[in-house]
């Protein structure tokens, strides 16, 4: 039996009432605190940081009469260290990204989608665990191991399968860049299958749908915003990425035709010229504006699908 | 015994953002009785208890006005508001058992306001226990997980925490939501004794609780005092108010 | 309906094409699923075999020889460890703190959403920008160089938001019901988040913190340009080969070099350079998965 003691003992001798903290542990909460505040606030600095010093670099650039910025960004002529007449244009390079982006995504996009319906709407939670698991495991891979599978191995089997002269190019770079974009389309993809309510599955179940015909008709419009999302989130990944590109595609500066044309992505074009580039040159600050114009397509492309995805959250 | 405010509520509103949901209400509670608060859900209730200890402040984007005064300071010129809530003991619908020893659980409260003798802090650890009629079913395993404990242990584990920093005020908010019947009883019996050292307030929505335990009882409805009254009033065959009556028998509600 | 009544919930040719069709999908949808997954093994299979001849305990402790045509990697296994560390030390903390932050602290007005937008950004960032912003800040501005601390602060930058999104996702695990049950007793939010909250978020925030180490690992845009070398002369097995104001050689970094800037390598070392840098990088990942499958099962309420 567990009856109430008989009688409560008498108040313990120091009350709690009056006690006061020690000096030290309040102040030190503050300064913690403080620390907490602060490092909260950083990534605003370090944002803006980054913004400021890319520009900074690139802004003298301005004042060279012999730069246009129209000139810069819509002509293909790309010829840095001509002696007699330098031109910066980047437009062959905006046009490999683009055309690198747009191959990677019509190959992840589809892939990309279905493996995540595949995940959230078929298998069992063993399998998805596991694919989960596997997924998680391809987006951990650096890129220069994945541009060193598209040097070694997709160049070969791209030759080989194609007879096109050269191993590293559109198709190469898409195909690697799809393989890079997918864990993050499949992840956001599943989330956003997975946001759509459960009722909204049975109330079709019970009229007698099919999976497949739910599938088309209910989970695709329902979870439309959140797989624009993943799309774009991939096309943000598929800008930025650098290293896997620079050794897949190729080092041509020209607007491709086809997919198996080598050409340079802005990204690549970066990372090969920097080295080259005397501090303070010309050369140097035009690659510094070409950071900044990549900066703004991904910040860009992240705040849209930021936006997005809150109004998801929001509904 | 000598009828002396403890707690002043005057003109009391609350607002979550552009939706008011307590109008201006006004009430006292006396020192050292049983105070119960009655009325469907949605009626603000629990707001009206996260006014109280200031708890309300963690919400965002709530405007309170009107005073709240315990032993004649207002609530919302304390100098510590740290202070404030250990003035108040709160009991949550649902139990939460902190995933700390039952040790630490009992003993957070006093560490959080600076004492940490182990001498000291075993004999309030011991008595809050006892209070709570927790003590004979833990005192072998103190050191096991407060999470591990069942419901009605874990709700009686909450009702040590909030006695451990010795308490003016203790509030329950529908206490018996998630426990059985029989250990509700053994907590009723348990309050029947704390009454003697301190002023409780039952928020219930039991009206059949609020009839056994209440010196006094509020039916609060949609944020507005139906009727203050002592339970034989209330309960009674006349209470002043048509509602009160529908309320209590059952026929709204 | 002619049919006895036990046939009336037969499958209509209808409702057999649906079936059919849904069947399909299910094949096709797992096609697609195992379309990414099943050619990956098979490369990385490849890679494995291809990398074979090299891959032996003396590859990772030797020095590259006759220019970088041979040898090992132990310098550059060694300048990524330094890397890493260094970065986890500056970022670690901060991410951590930035995330209590954000999940304890922030209330939902302007100002922070525009530091969660930040966060997200930072996260969007091309990697070769950070290069350009080590460059500018760390190497020219702070006058650091090119050295191991301009190259581990990039790095520390650039991995901070895969820590404050897991310590976040840790921290917002903790039912709110335990912060306000501290709070009803008195306690401050640093008590409370001290004395419930980060116990119980540890185990989440040590998966972020080795996730980030995986990620650091791996990268070589920003560390190219701010502190890493295609070359260093080491002594063989040399554990601390690097002082911080010198620049270093990173796994990363010597994997592009190997395959694109040297010629006459021995064919199977930049395979084995590859197979050590996905391994190692596996490997981490692998046990932060294990950790939180791990702490899922023991959790405390």
């Amino acid at each position: 039996m567990n009856n109430l003691p008989p009688e409560t003992p008498a108040p313990a001798g120091s009350a709690v009432r009056g006690v006061k903290r020690p000096a030290w542990a309040r102040v030190g909460e503050r300064i913690l605190e403080g620390l907490i505040y602060v490092c909260g606030f950083s990534a605003i600095v370090f944002v803006l940081g980054i913004f400021a010093f890319v520009l900074k670099e690139a802004l003298p650039i301005f004042a060279r009469e012999s730069f246009s910025l129209t000139q810069f960004l819509f002509s293909d002529q790309w010829y840095p260290t001509s002696e007699l007449n330098k031109r910066y244009g980047v437009f062959a390079m905006i046009a490999g990204t683009g055309a690198v982006t747009l191959l990677a995504m019509a190959i992840a996009v589809p892939f990309g989608i279905g493996a995540a319906i595949f995940l959230s709407e078929f298998c069992g939670p063993k399998l998805r665990e596991a694919l989960k698991i596997i997924i998680e495991l391809l987006a951990a891979i650096p890129s220069v191991v994945w541009g060193f599978i598209g040097l070694s191995v997709m160049s070969r089997l791209i030759m080989q399968y194609t007879g096109a002269p050269v191993g590293v190019n559109v198709l190469n770079g898409g195909i690697i860049l799809a393989l890079m974009s997918v864990p993050i389309i499949v992840s956001i993809g599943e989330d956003a299958l997975k946001a759509v309510p459960d009722s909204y599955r049975e109330a079709a179940l019970a009229l007698g749908v099919t999976k497949w015909q739910l599938i088309r008709r209910v989970l695709l419009p329902a979870a439309k915003n959140g797989l624009l999302a993943a799309v774009l989130l991939g096309v943000g990944r598929g800008v930025g990425e650098t290293m896997a590109v620079l050794m897949a595609t190729g080092h041509a500066v020209h607007i491709p035709h086809s997919v198996l044309d080598s050409v340079r992505t802005l990204t690549a074009n970066i990372a090969a010229e920097l080295g080259e580039a005397p501090a303070g040159s010309d050369h140097y600050r035009v690659l510094f504006l070409t950071g900044v114009l990549l900066f703004t397509l991904t910040f860009g492309v992240n705040l849209i699908a930021d936006l997005v995805v809150r109004g998801i959250k929001k509904r | 015994m000598a009828v002396e405010t403890h707690i002043e509520v005057t003109d009391l509103r609350l607002a979550y953002g552009h939706r008011e949901v307590i109008h201006g209400i006004s009430f006292d509670v006396r020192r050292g009785e049983i105070f119960g608060i009655i009325g469907p859900a949605q009626s603000a209730k629990t707001s009206l208890l996260r006014c109280l200890n200031r708890t309300i402040d963690f919400t965002p984007d709530t405007h309170v006005s009107g005073s709240i005064k315990i032993d004649g300071q207002d609530v919302r010129k304390t100098g510590s508001v740290y202070a404030l809530r250990r003035k108040i003991g709160m009991v949550a619908p649902l139990p939460v058992g902190l995933p700390l020893t039952i040790y630490d659980n009992v003993a957070f409260a006093p560490r959080c306001a600076g004492l940490t003798r182990r001498s000291a802090l075993a004999p309030i650890v011991e008595r809050c226990l006892r209070q709570a009629a927790l003590w004979d079913e833990v005192k072998d395993r103190l050191n096991s997980l407060g999470t591990r404990l069942s419901g009605g242990q874990q709700q009686r584990l909450t009702i040590a925490r909030a006695l451990s920093h010795q308490p003016e005020v203790l509030c329950l908010d529908e206490f018996s939501i998630a426990i059985d019947p029989v250990t509700t009883m053994r907590i009723e019996d348990v309050l029947k004794e704390l009454r003697r050292e301190m002023t409780i307030i039952l928020v219930t929505n039991l009206t059949q609780q609020a009839r056994r335990l209440a010196d006094r009882t509020m039916f609060l409805w949609n944020g507005d005092i139906v009727e203050i009254g002592t339970t034989d009033v209330i309960f009674g065959d006349r209470p002043k108010d048509r509602r009160t009556y529908d309320y209590v028998q059952g026929i709204f509600g | 309906m002619t049919d006895a009544p036990e046939n009336n919930f037969t499958a209509t040719p209808l409702i057999r094409k649906r079936l059919r069709q849904e069947t399909m999908a299910k094949w096709i949808f797992f096609g697609m699923a195992a379309a990414m997954v099943v050619p990956l093994l098979l490369i990385i299979g490849y890679l494995a075999v291809r990398a074979a001849p090299s891959l032996s305990l003396e590859f990772i402790l030797d020095v590259p020889r006759r220019g970088m045509t041979a040898g090992g990697i132990w310098p550059a296994l060694v300048g990524t460890i330094y890397l890493v560390f260094l970065s986890l030390a500056v970022s670690a903390p901060i991410g951590i703190l930035a995330a209590i932050y954000l999940n304890e602290y922030a209330r939902d007005n302007w100002f922070n959403r525009v530091i969660n937008l930040a966060v997200l950004n930072l996260a969007g960032v091309p990697s070769i920008v950070h290069a350009l912003f080590g460059l500018g800040a760390f190497v020219y501005a702070a006058r650091f160089g090119y050295s191991i601390i301009s190259a581990a602060l990039t790095l520390a930058i650039m991995t901070l938001p895969v820590i404050i999104a897991s310590t976040r996702e840790a921290l917002a695990s903790v039912p709110p019901s335990f912060r306000e049950a501290c709070w009803n007793v008195g306690a401050t939010r640093w008590q409370a988040i001290r004395a419930v909250v980060l116990p119980n978020a540890i185990s989440g925030i040590l998966t972020g913190v080795i996730l980030q180490v995986s990620r650091a690992a791996g990268e070589t845009a920003p560390i190219m340009f701010t502190g890493a070398v295609f070359f260093k002369a080491v002594e063989r097995g040399d554990l601390f080969p690097y002082y911080l104001d010198e620049q270093c050689m990173a796994l990363s970094m010597h994997l592009y070099t190997l395959s694109t800037q040297v010629p006459g390598v021995m064919e199977s070392i930049p395979y084995a350079t590859a197979i050590v840098l996905l391994g190692s990088v596996l490997l981490v990942n692998a046990m932060a998965i294990s950790l939180r499958v791990y702490l899922r099962t023991r959790k405390k309420w």
